[in-house]
């Protein structure tokens, strides 16, 4: 193998890639990266039994090969090269890298140890790639981070149709979020449970790119079990998450409210961010809203107190609520909007935050659901 | 009560009547509680060996009347060893509720006194007189009135020693026992602590008795004029600060009466070693119901549930995880504890299993978030039911189905610690 590339094309490569190996590997090769050079074009490849990622680059190449090197030593070499092309070639059990003036030789490991990735599933369908991107993050969030709990820490992408929707739940909010895509096949229905950690990592890389990401999602038959992302040069495939029995969480949305509050999201953000200093891990922030707008509280347990009053246009009972500062403030930077609907049904029930406009009224298409903290019993 | 056998007992120059200026902190100790509620229920067992302990063939004797005690039967001893040493006592499995009732009412008469009390279990407490003298009289005059009101009101005995310190009050009650009282002048605390035996200082115990032995330090007062270097090389930095500073009589610590429980927890030795998940599993759902009430009964919530697993061979293992939300439900301390558990795979016979909730806080003053999805009532106001059912009609009243019928190997006395 012996072949010239671009440093940025290399180090963007190498980087993504790098990024989705495992820390601790279970065995020695899945530490490493695959560099496989075919008629011009360099392959990138990693792959730790969950997650494969593959990208490729157009490089001068002078032989055809494979080598397989450790990806987080390539990753910070390439990108404390200078900006010039860089030359690699396999020779022997080492990878020959010069650059400039700078010279490596790394240690290489046998190409035939390294599993095969796992073959990308058949397209379901294409999506814009911004767009998906920032859908990804509005949910992504609410995932929970419990291991314990593994469905919860799982996006549940239901598509259906034209209509692509995703959820997530850590069990103390709910994040959904609906938006329009192109089916393969119009008649479409399958819902997959995807890490959310792996999904929020690719989206983001792929949303910068621009143009579309194609989803690959079988059912039945090769690749059940796997999704995958395809975006510009970049694939991404992932092992599901068990989701049979992921719960009806849609029902959790209340089907009314009693009362309803529209707020600037930068004001009660930055509200919320300075009184809760005060408040500790365990302790919320209570906003209480009436017709004179809202006021946010919040108390450690020690002497400490903080409260500010803002504007908000508030119809219905005076009520008090609590919130855990952090599921606020999420819900708060997830509607991607300048203003926000808060609706409640009363002080104990789950209350919603919804974008909206400059009019006030109400952008479908994104939820934020969150509990209230009871504080007394 | 494990202090006891490194106090000699007698007056050696100490009595009831020393001078009790400046010496505020009274000990008092029952004597054989457990044994002595089990004989004024059961009067023809006076003067008769009584051993209150697990039965069962791992019980441990938790209380042995001085009868009992003259054949060697100490408490914490195995109960099995207890029967050796003395085949004719009589041999009662604990009773719990009694001893707490008369507990109760033990510390209202110290509460009557002062309220400064500091409970150190159910039978044992500080009190600081202090602030009674014009009320009650001299601190040793408290303490006659307090041994009198036991024996009035319950029939039952304590001791209990005045001094100027926690520490060397307890030593003086320890000295009075069975049925005195003791008062260590303030300026003859030197003479009645140095020639007390090392293991006399709190804080030391077996291990340490024996480093010190090996430097020749046999006595209290051959501690206190030790150079503290050499206690620092063989105890380290912070006990031998410690030792030297009680060697001395000094002792800081004020009674404080808020003794916040750290935790709560309860543990059960098998009467056989398990290996049966079904049997484990349902130890540890008892374990968990018992702290639940205890965590309820006492308003107080936990985030860390802990468990402790100890095998055949006394290899212990421990495991904990902090849960989001701090809970009172014995049945979320079950599922937390029954997950430690099987991610444990201890993969050996069991002996021990305990179940531990800490981090607590009240329960009263801690906001809970709102899980989504939970039913209007759940765990916790079935939970908050079975407690009302218990009040009235006893504990067992209502239990989870799983625990109706208890397996053959569990023996039913749970020991707990606070």
């Amino acid at each position: 193998m012996k072949f010239r590339v671009e440093r940025d094309a290399l180090a963007d490569a190498v980087a993504w890639t790098a990024k989705s190996l495992p820390n601790r590997p279970s065995v020695p090769v899945l530490a490493g990266v695959m560099l496989r050079v075919t008629d011009g074009q360099l392959g990138v490849s990693g792959f730790d039994y969950e997650v494969s990622s593959q990208v490729s680059v157009d490089v001068q190449g002078d032989a055809d090969g494979a080598a397989l090197v450790s990806g987080r030593l390539l990753a910070e070499i390439t990108k404390a090269l200078p900006a010039k092309p860089v030359d690699i070639a396999a020779v022997g059990a080492h990878l020959e890298l010069v650059c400039g003036s700078a010279r490596f030789t790394l240690p290489t490991m046998p190409v035939e140890d390294y599993p095969t990735l796992p073959e990308m599933p058949a397209s379901a369908g294409t999506v814009d790639a911004a767009a998906f991107a920032a859908a990804v993050a509005q949910v992504a969030v609410a995932a929970g981070r419990d291991e314990t709990l593994p469905m919860m820490t799982g996006v549940r992408i239901e598509l259906n149709g034209s209509t692509l929707a995703m959820l997530a739940t850590d069990r103390y909010r709910l994040a959904m979020r609906e938006m329009q895509w192109r089916p393969d096949d119009p008649e479409i229905s399958i819902n997959a449970l995807v890490p959310a950690r792996t999904l929020a990592d690719t989206a983001k890389t792929l949303g910068p790119l621009g143009g579309d990401v194609t989803l690959a999602l079988a059912h039945g038959g090769a690749g059940e079990g796997m999704i995958g992302f395809a975006g510009g040069t970049r694939r991404t495939t992932s092992r599901l998450l068990d989701g049979a029995n992921y719960p009806p969480v849609r029902s959790l949305f209340p089907a009314s409210h009693n009362a309803e509050a529209r707020v600037t999201v930068a004001s009660l953000n930055e509200v919320v961010r300075r009184v809760a200093l005060v408040a500790d891990r365990t302790t919320p922030v209570l906003l209480s809203f009436s017709d004179e707008g809202l006021v946010v509280e919040a108390g450690g347990t020690e002497e400490a107190r903080a409260s500010e009053a803002m504007e908000a246009t508030f119809s219905g009972e005076s009520l008090t609520i609590g919130f855990n500062p952090q599921y606020l403030l999420d819900g708060l930077a997830a509607v991607g909007s300048q203003n926000a609907v808060l609706s409640f049904v009363d002080a104990f029930k789950p209350a919603v935050i919804s974008p909206a406009g400059d009019d006030g009224e109400i952008i479908p298409g994104y939820r934020y659901l969150i509990m209230p903290i009871r504080v007394t019993r | 009560m494990g202090r006891s056998q490194a106090v000699p007992r007698g007056s050696g120059g100490f009595g009831a009547d020393g001078d009790d200026t400046g010496c505020p902190i009274l000990h008092v100790d029952m004597d054989a509680f457990f044994a002595s509620v089990e004989v004024r229920r059961d009067p023809s067992l006076r003067g008769r060996p009584v051993v209150v302990g697990g039965i069962g063939p791992r019980g441990v004797v938790s209380s042995a009347s001085y009868e009992a005690r003259r054949y060697g039967v100490r408490s914490a001893m195995p109960t099995a060893r207890a029967r050796a040493l003395c085949p004719h006592a009589v041999y009662i499995q604990p009773d719990g509720a009694a001893y707490a009732a008369a507990s109760r009412t033990v510390m209202g008469i110290f509460r009557d006194m002062t309220p400064l009390v500091e409970p150190l279990s159910l039978d044992e407490a500080f009190l600081d007189v202090a602030g009674a003298r014009r009320l009650l009289g001299r601190p040793a005059e408290i303490a006659a009135l307090i041994r009198q009101r036991v024996s009035d009101e319950l029939g039952l005995t304590c001791s209990v020693g005045v001094a100027s310190t926690k520490f060397v009050a307890k030593l003086g009650s320890t000295r009075a026992k069975p049925d005195g009282m003791l008062v260590i002048p303030a300026g003859k605390v030197l003479d009645f602590l140095h020639p007390l035996p090392v293991a006399a200082l709190w804080g030391v115990g077996e291990k340490a008795a024996e480093s010190l032995g090996r430097l020749g330090l046999r006595t209290v007062g051959d501690v206190a004029r030790a150079p503290v270097r050499m206690l620092r090389a063989s105890l380290g930095e912070a006990a031998s600060a410690h030792l030297h500073e009680l060697s001395w009589g000094r002792d800081p610590r004020g009674v404080s009466p808020e003794q916040v429980d750290k935790s709560i927890g309860a543990e059960v030795t098998f009467d056989t070693d398990v290996s049966e998940e079904v049997v484990i599993r349902r130890a540890l759902l008892a374990l968990s119901d018992k702290v639940g009430v205890r965590l309820r009964r006492s308003d107080q919530v936990g985030r860390t549930v802990s468990i402790k697993v100890r095998l055949a061979d006394f290899r212990t293992v421990n495991r904990s995880r902090t849960l989001p939300v701090a809970t009172d439900v014995a049945r979320e301390v079950f599922e937390t504890a029954w997950a430690l558990f099987t991610a444990l795979q201890p993969g050996d016979r069991i002996r021990l299993v305990g179940v531990r909730v800490e981090g607590l806080t009240s329960a009263s003053g801690t906001p809970r978030q709102a899980t989504l999805g939970e039913p209007e009532h759940g765990w916790r106001d079935a939970e908050a039911a079975s407690d009302a059912a218990a009040a009235r009609f006893g504990r067992g009243a209502i239990r989870p189905a799983s625990l109706l019928k208890p397996a053959s190997g569990e023996s039913g006395g749970l020991s707990s610690r606070g």
